[in-house]
């Protein structure tokens, strides 16, 4: 590892804010991107279901 | 494999299960190799001597600007195919693979900002390829937007079909302005010519981050055409949504029943 501590780790060199803040808003980003499409899939079958 | 062969998977009902078939193996291996190029990235990659750790936003933000560029090229094809060939399913391709080419693009511009404050000193310049970038953005929304302005869905997929179409010139002003013009923005560090001027770990973590982020990229949009696909098809009550629809419990005359 290039880390000799987790502390090292978290801070990223004093720039952490910008680094973890670009990590974790893409994160959610993906996730709430799947959440939404997936929950459009499944109202899109229930649809389908009521119209049966 | 016969060409015919392959056509029927131009039919929405056998795009429909094809990509339930691809989806699966798309989104566990693109979780994996982003994953894997995370901890390579994250946890052995060296430092960069000039910008220190924060260079380390390049494994989301580069992928995510190569992916907001592809994406938009991808989605003009579609689209243009739709138009041209009055195609359903190019036209539902174009649409399915649109808000992930936005929310890249979105990616590409926030990450960047964080990157560009500790690196530039500031979060915005309207320098070419960040100006380029957020026209990028505007093109997206713009197509999706025009999508849903009319009742007839193929009536919203031609209009857009054109605003595609002529937004093309703007990827590769994104691609090329830090070569035409003098921009804040550096140059180019992986070039399929001149190779990478970047140490391998760095490079290593930047390619599986890239490749896991595309695969990525195909699941969702495979998943969104799924729905896409039941939507419109519903409307024009398409006969092979019958298989979709959730069996009903089997009464005396079940099998009968079924059948009808």
């Amino acid at each position: 590892m290039n880390w000799s501590s987790w502390t090292d780790f978290v801070h990223m060199g004093g720039h952490a804010p910008y680094v973890w803040g670009a990590v974790g808003v893409s994160l959610l980003a993906l996730f709430w991107e799947w959440a939404h499409v997936y929950w459009r899939q499944r109202a899109a079958l229930q649809a389908l279901g009521d119209e049966a | 494999m016969k060409f015919h062969a392959l056509l029927r998977y131009a039919t929405p009902a056998h795009a429909y299960t094809l990509a339930g078939r691809l989806l699966p193996w798309l989104f566990a291996l693109g979780l994996l190799l982003t994953a894997a190029g995370l901890y390579v990235g994250f946890g052995l990659a060296p430092t960069d001597h000039q910008q220190g750790e924060s260079y380390r936003i390049i494994y989301l933000h580069v992928p995510a600007a190569w992916l907001s560029m592809v994406i938009y090229l991808a989605m003009a094809l579609w689209a243009v195919l739709g138009w041209v060939l009055n195609t359903r399913l190019s036209s539902m391709m174009a649409r399915a693979l649109a808000p992930t080419g936005a929310l890249f693009t979105f990616l590409a511009l926030w990450t960047g900002a964080l990157w560009g404050k500790p690196t530039w000193g500031t979060w915005w310049v309207w320098d070419a390829r960040l100006t380029s970038e957020l026209i990028l953005l505007f093109l997206y929304i713009g197509f999706l937007a025009l999508q849903d302005a009319f009742e007839d869905p193929r009536q919203g997929d031609r209009a857009a079909a054109v605003l595609a179409l002529v937004g093309v010139v703007n990827v590769p002003i994104i691609y090329l302005s830090v070569q035409w013009w003098s921009t804040l923005h550096q140059g180019a560090s992986i070039s399929v010519s001149s190779g990478s001027s970047i140490a391998a770990p760095m490079l290593l973590g930047l390619l599986l981050c890239a490749l896991g982020l595309w695969l990525h990229a195909g699941a969702i949009t495979l998943l969104r055409l799924r729905s896409i696909i039941i939507e419109r098809e519903q409307a024009r009550q398409a006969r092979w949504l019958e298989r979709l629809r959730p069996q009903r419990p089997k009464g005396p005359q079940g099998p009968q029943e079924a059948r009808t």
